[in-house]
């Protein structure tokens, strides 16, 4: 029989050894992810080093797109990227998150199982389909209805005045808030579900209704996790490509009006990168993608601090 | 050994079996192994004339297949100068910079032709609307914005055209077809050339425009919108039926865009050459004014001969009885002065 301090000894070795082994194994992975964005950065820092050393900061601040003089400036890309991706955040927040209280605490099994699986169908649809929709179905549809509609009761803001377009910024963010949808409602019912249990008991038992309950309990509580699936969703938006492309209208141009079309920097790399033959063109262009990288790690980081300060969940009370 | 008429028969008939046994395995095997792979990249254009073309040539010549890949013009270029690819393939032939990138005399070969349509779309509007070759330049640098505007209706009289904004439908995406394009309204308006000029991608001035990607892209804009006006490639007004303008070409004469009137256009400049290769607003009653080849690339001095011979052997028979496939996708074929202009390019190869 084996004494049963070397027994010990022998057990603390190994676990030394597969201890080490596993730590090493989640070290190497996770150097593999940061080596990944590292080297996307530089690769595309180096490809768009000509066009930053030929226009330096012009380059963020110019509207002017011209290949045939290459003279590029990115700000309409830019401003068309941000604006979309708001616009579709803002609905798609607006819906997914009531969609998924419903479904999280209100909705019979019987009707939440089937709705939660159709969700989830959407989010896998491909973009082009959301692209091809977008283009025969809903830019028409919101330029005959549903923008005049806006124009004649909201005209007088900027954002709803001037001829209307179907391929507009509007149709593009409204496409986008479709894509993302199933992303924060799938994502957010489960926080809820998660947080439910007993904070719901205890607030119903306390006589709050259940619209109190959901409204001041649970999705406090789930707030994190809920603008965790915001920012994914975000992410998802601002670098959407091809169902963008469709219905943007790909007119590099800053409109005050949402009804006017505009470009976003993935659809101008996915529209031109294949015939742009000079240098210094395809630098602008993977310069472009240095910016989408550059402008999704703001928005990122942005999302970040505000889920660190202002939305954690306040302790001690 | 005796030679009777048996042993005489046997050595006639020893090499003939072989051959047979020879030919025989080969066809076996040779699809398989011994077909040499040629490769060649570029235009998105030439596609699905060339992925038929080779497909049909490959069945004449098993011993050679070609595998194209359609990555754009840019990257055609690329891979050619690489010397990733036997053949590089583009909408627009390569300019001095890229030649002097390219490190070795290159030869190139008009391989297509293709017309471009202008579509519209003009719900209570019947009939052929007719423009000049300068209104079309004014309505896409946005001078003309209305379709009742006087330029129009001064051009269609009798006719009920509507008082909507005009909607510029182009390319987003870079394209040969925007080239021709803007080629065509460089050529007829001075102010275009200046302000705008000639590229796959370029800043359209018009106020009220859109960008569609791809061929579907402007075509889908175009039914969509009322008031819109776009261009295309021929093969898809072809296909799908959609309306065209008539345009009045260089000599006067109001004409369609069709496979005749693109021939008839390519067929007054025999030699084009990749110097001189615009053959937009040709004079010429039948002309339709917008058109434009697309070219392959090659060196003149090859360093694997065996390899280039083959490749010249395939893209002469594109040139040439490949045309007649090329006609039945939608493209033009090209008219016989030019298919002799190509050949000529294509033996300037030193094998």
């Amino acid at each position: 029989m084996i004494p049963f301090d070397r027994l010990e000894a022998l057990h603390a070795r190994r676990s030394v050894l597969s201890d080490r082994t596993f730590v090493g194994a989640v070290y190497c992975a996770t150097i593999v992810f940061v080596g990944v964005v590292l080297g996307l950065f530089v690769m595309l820092f180096q490809g768009s080093w000509p066009a930053i050393k030929a226009f330096g900061l012009k380059f963020l601040v110019t509207s002017e797109w011209n290949p045939v003089t290459s003279h590029f400036g990115a700000l309409p890309m830019i401003y068309g990227t941000v604006v979309s991706s708001t616009i579709a955040i803002l609905l798609a927040g607006f819906v997914g998150i009531f969609a998924a209280a419903y479904l999280a605490d209100f909705a019979p099994a019987f009707i939440a199982r089937p709705l939660s699986f159709l969700i989830e169908l959407l989010a896998a649809v491909p973009s082009v389909v959301f692209g091809l929709w977008g283009l025969f179905v809903l830019a028409p549809f919101l330029r005959d209805s549903v923008d005049p509609f806006l124009q004649s009761h909201f005209g007088f803001l900027p954002l709803f005045s001037g001829p209307i377009f179907g391929s507009s910024l509007l149709t593009a963010g409204v496409v986008l808030a479709i894509m993302i949808v199933p992303t924060v409602c799938a994502i957010s019912r489960d926080v809820i579900v998660a947080v439910l249990g007993e904070h719901r008991e205890g607030s119903l038992a306390l006589g709050a209704t259940r619209w109190e309950t959901m409204w001041r309990v649970i999705l406090p509580g789930a707030r994190s996790g809920i603008f965790g699936a915001l920012v994914l969703a975000l992410g998802r938006a601002l670098g959407e490509t091809i169902a963008t492309t469709m219905v943007i209208g790909n007119k590099p141009a800053i409109a005050a009006s949402l009804f006017e079309p505009s470009y976003t920097l993935a659809s101008v790399v996915a529209n031109e990168f294949t015939e742009a033959t000079t240098d210094l063109y395809q630098s602008a262009l993977i310069e472009l993608g240095l910016l989408l990288f550059l402008v999704s790690m703001v928005v990122n980081g942005f999302a970040r601090v505000l889920t660190w300060t202002v939305l954690r969940p306040s302790r001690g009370r | 050994m005796r030679r009777n008429a048996s042993t005489r028969r046997a050595w006639l008939s020893a090499p003939l079996s072989c051959s047979l046994l020879f030919a025989f395995a080969c066809g076996l095997i040779a699809p398989a192994l011994a077909a040499t792979q040629l490769t060649g990249a570029g235009s998105t254009f030439d596609y699905p004339f060339f992925s038929k073309a080779f497909y049909e040539y490959s069945q004449k010549h098993p011993d050679v297949t070609v595998n194209y890949q359609s990555i754009g013009s840019g990257g055609g270029i690329e891979q050619f100068t690489n010397k990733t690819v036997d053949f590089g393939a583009t909408d627009v032939p390569m300019n001095a910079d890229e030649l002097k990138r390219a490190g070795g005399a290159v030869v190139q070969v008009p391989v297509a032709l293709g017309g471009v349509a202008i579509t519209y779309n003009l719900p209570s509007f019947h009939g052929d609307l007719k423009l000049t070759r300068q209104a079309v330049a004014d309505i896409f640098l946005g001078k003309i914005t209305k379709w009742n505007d006087p330029e129009i209706s001064k051009l269609n009289a009798g006719a009920n055209l509507p008082s909507i904004p005009i909607v510029v439908v182009h390319r987003s995406d870079g394209s040969g077809t925007s080239y021709i394009f803007t080629d065509f309204l460089s050529n007829v308006s001075k102010e275009w050339k200046d302000k705008v000029g000639t590229g796959k991608s370029v800043q359209w001035p018009a106020q009220s425009s859109v960008g569609g990607k791809g061929n579907e892209g402007v075509a889908g804009q175009v039914r969509n919108t009322p008031g819109s006006i776009g261009y295309t490639e021929l093969a898809y007004v072809i296909e799908n039926k959609m309306t065209q303008i008539q345009l009045q070409n260089a000599g006067g004469k109001w004409v369609t865009c069709s496979i005749r009137s693109v021939q008839a256009a390519a067929a007054t400049k025999p030699e084009v050459s990749a110097g001189d290769f615009s053959v937009v607003d040709r004079k010429g009653d039948e002309s339709w004014p917008i058109s434009g080849y697309s070219w392959v690339v090659l060196y003149q001095e090859p360093s694997d001969k065996a390899r280039a011979k083959m490749v010249k052997d395939v893209l002469e028979w594109t040139v040439t009885q490949g045309q007649s496939i090329a006609a039945t996708l939608g493209y033009v074929a090209l008219p016989a002065n030019v298919q002799a202009t190509a050949k000529k390019a294509l033996a300037q190869i030193r094998l």
